[in-house]
C-alpha cells in the first residue's frame, strides 16, 4: 500500500507534499505548471504532521524532471516529490540545491542587462555554513551583473 | 604556439587567471618598449561606447590606432539611431560584430559586456559595464605596480579612500590576492570595504589590516592607492571632516619607503594635494598613460594568434 496523500489520489502523474502554507500558489506559478494543460489540484492550509499546516500539489499526468526538483529545492526545501504510477509511489526525490539556475527567478538588480534583453536569467548558486549560526546561507550570483544575493532576496523579488 | 587569450572575451578580470594576468603584462612591457606599429595593420575594432567615457575611451581608441587598427564606433549612444530605435542590446552587438575583428563596449547596465560576449562573433573587451566590472582598469593598475615595484608578489597595498562603492579597489584587490598580497584597508567607516568582499579574501587566507589613520599606514606599504571620497556621500560638515583625513599632502611622505608609489585611477578632485606631485612618489600619470599599453597587449593577445 503506497503512503497515504490527504486530497483524493491520482493515477499518474506527480504530487509535491509538505509545501509551506501559502507557497502553494507561488510554486505553481514559478514552475509555470498551469500552463501545460494538465489537470492539477492544489490544496491549501491542511494539516501536517511536522509542520502545523501545509500545502500540497498534484498534477496529473506529468512527471517532475530531476531539474524541476532542483529548482524546488530552492524555495520550499522542506517539500517532498512523490512520483506516481498507478496510484503507488513509485519514486521520492530527494531536494538538493542545483549548482546552476536558469529562468526561473529574474535577478533582483534593477540595473542587470538580464532584465531587459532576449536572455534567461542565469544563478551560480552557493551553498555556506554561516560561521556564527551554523545555518546554511544560499547565495545567489548572477552570471551577468556577477551581484550576490541571498536566496530569500532573490525568491522573494 | 597559440596564445591563451586569442579570441577570448576580456568581461571580468574573475575570468582571468594568475598566468593570463603575467601574459598581458608581459606584453604591455614589451609594447611599451618596442612600439608595433603595423601590429593590427587590416583590422577594424568597434569602439561603442553606450555611456560617454571620455578617458577610456581615448586609452582605447589610442591604443588600436598605435598598433595600425581602424576604428568604427560611437561615443554615446545617445546620438545614435541605437537608442531611438529601441533596438536590444543583442541585436547590436551581433549586428556590430559582424562588421569587425573585436567589439571594445561601455555601458551603463552591468552585466552588459557578459551578455554581449554570448551575441557577438568577436571578442568583446569590457571597458566598464554599469558599476560591475572594468578590467581593463584593474589590468593598467596591475602593469603599473609591476612595472614600479617590479613584482606582484608579496607586496604591502594601502587601499585609500571610498572602498564601499570604488569598483577599481574592489577589482584589484580581488587581482592582487593571486599574488599573496597584504592590504590595508583605509577609510571612512561609511566607506569601508564591503563584507562580501573582505569575506572571500579572508577565505583565500589574504591578511588585511582596517585603519582609517593615513598616515600611519604610509610607513609600511609599497603602494599607495588612493580613491576619491565623493562629497554626494555625506552632509556637507561630515564631509569636511571625513574627507581631511584622507587627503595625501607631500609632507605625510616624510617616513615612507624610498620606492613607494602612490596610484590613483584618476582624475583626482582634492585627495591628492599637487605638491604630491613633485616627489618621488607621485606615479599617477604614469599609470593612466601605461593604460595605452595594457590595452595594446590585450588587443594583440585577442588578435593574434601566435602573439607572445
Ligand atoms: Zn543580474
Amino acid at each position: 500500500m503506497s503512503e497515504k496523500l490527504q486530497v483524493e489520489a491520482i493515477q499518474q502523474g506527480t504530487v509535491i507534499d509538505h509545501i509551506p502554507a501559502g507557497q502553494g500558489i507561488r510554486i505553481l506559478k514559478r514552475l509555470h505548471l498551469e500552463s501545460a494543460g494538465k489537470r492539477i489540484t492544489v490544496g491549501m492550509n491542511l494539516p501536517s504532521k511536522n509542520h502545523g499546516l501545509k500545502d500540497i500539489i498534484k498534477v496529473e499526468g506529468r512527471m517532475f524532471t530531476e531539474d524541476e526538483a532542483h529548482q524546488l529545492a530552492l524555495f520550499a526545501p522542506s517539500a517532498t516529490i512523490n512520483v506516481i504510477d498507478d496510484y503507488e509511489v513509485v519514486n521520492k526525490f530527494t531536494m538538493q540545491l542545483p549548482d546552476t539556475l536558469e529562468g526561473v527567478f529574474s535577478c533582483p538588480n534593477t540595473n542587470c542587462i538580464s532584465l531587459n534583453e532576449p536572455v534567461k536569467s542565469f544563478f551560480y548558486i552557493s551553498n555556506k555554513t554561516s560561521a556564527e549560526s551554523g545555518d546554511s546561507v544560499v547565495k545567489m550570483r548572477c552570471k551577468y551583473c556577477e551581484k550576490s544575493f541571498s536566496k530569500e532576496v532573490v525568491v522573494a523579488s | 604556439m597559440t596564445n591563451p587569450l586569442y579570441q577570448k572575451h576580456i568581461v571580468s578580470i574573475s575570468d582571468l587567471s594568475r598566468e593570463d594576468i603575467e601574459l598581458i603584462i608581459k606584453t604591455a612591457a614589451r609594447l611599451k618598449q618596442q612600439p608595433e606599429p603595423d601590429l593590427l595593420k587590416g583590422k577594424v575594432i568597434a569602439s561603442c561606447f553606450f555611456e560617454a567615457s571620455t578617458r577610456t575611451r581615448l586609452s582605447f581608441e589610442t591604443a588600436v590606432l598605435r598598433l595600425g587598427g581602424s576604428l568604427v564606433g560611437f561615443d554615446d549612444a545617445g546620438n545614435t539611431s541605437l537608442a531611438k530605435k529601441g533596438e536590444t542590446l543583442a541585436d547590436s552587438v551581433q549586428v556590430i560584430s559582424s562588421y569587425t575583428d573585436a567589439f571594445i563596449m561601455r555601458h551603463p547596465q552591468e552585466g552588459a559586456a557578459r551578455l554581449a560576449s554570448e551575441f557577438s562573433s568577436v571578442p568583446v573587451i569590457n571597458g566598464g559595464d554599469g558599476a560591475n566590472q572594468h578590467p581593463t582598469q584593474t589590468l593598467l593598475d596591475l602593469y603599473t605596480i609591476y612595472e614600479s615595484q617590479g613584482t606582484l608578489d608579496g607586496l604591502k597595498v594601502a587601499l585609500v579612500g571610498d572602498l564601499k562603492y570604488g569598483r577599481t579597489v574592489h577589482s584589484l584587490a580581488q587581482a592582487l590576492s593571486k599574488f599573496n598580497c597584504e592590504f590595508y584597508l583605509v577609510a571612512p567607516s561609511a566607506l569601508a570595504m564591503p563584507d562580501y568582499i573582505v569575506e572571500d579574501l579572508e577565505e583565500k587566507g589574504v591578511v588585511l589590516h582596517q585603519s582609517d589613520d593615513l598616515e600611519a599606514v604610509i610607513p609600511e606599504c609599497d603602494i599607495l592607492y588612493m580613491t576619491r571620497v565623493q562629497k554626494e556621500r555625506f552632509d556637507q560638515t561630515e564631509y569636511m571632516h571625513v574627507a581631511s583625513k584622507f587627503i595625501l599632502k607631500a609632507s605625510m611622505l616624510a617616513n615612507a619607503k624610498s620606492t613607494m608609489k602612490v596610484l590613483h585611477p584618476l582624475p583626482r578632485v582634492d585627495e591628492i594635494e599637487v605638491d604630491v606631485d613633485h616627489t618621488p612618489h607621485a606615479y599617477y600619470f604614469q599609470q593612466a598613460e601605461n593604460g595605452v599599453y595594457a590595452r595594446e597587449a590585450l588587443l594583440a593577445l585577442v588578435l593574434k594568434p601566435e602573439f607572445e
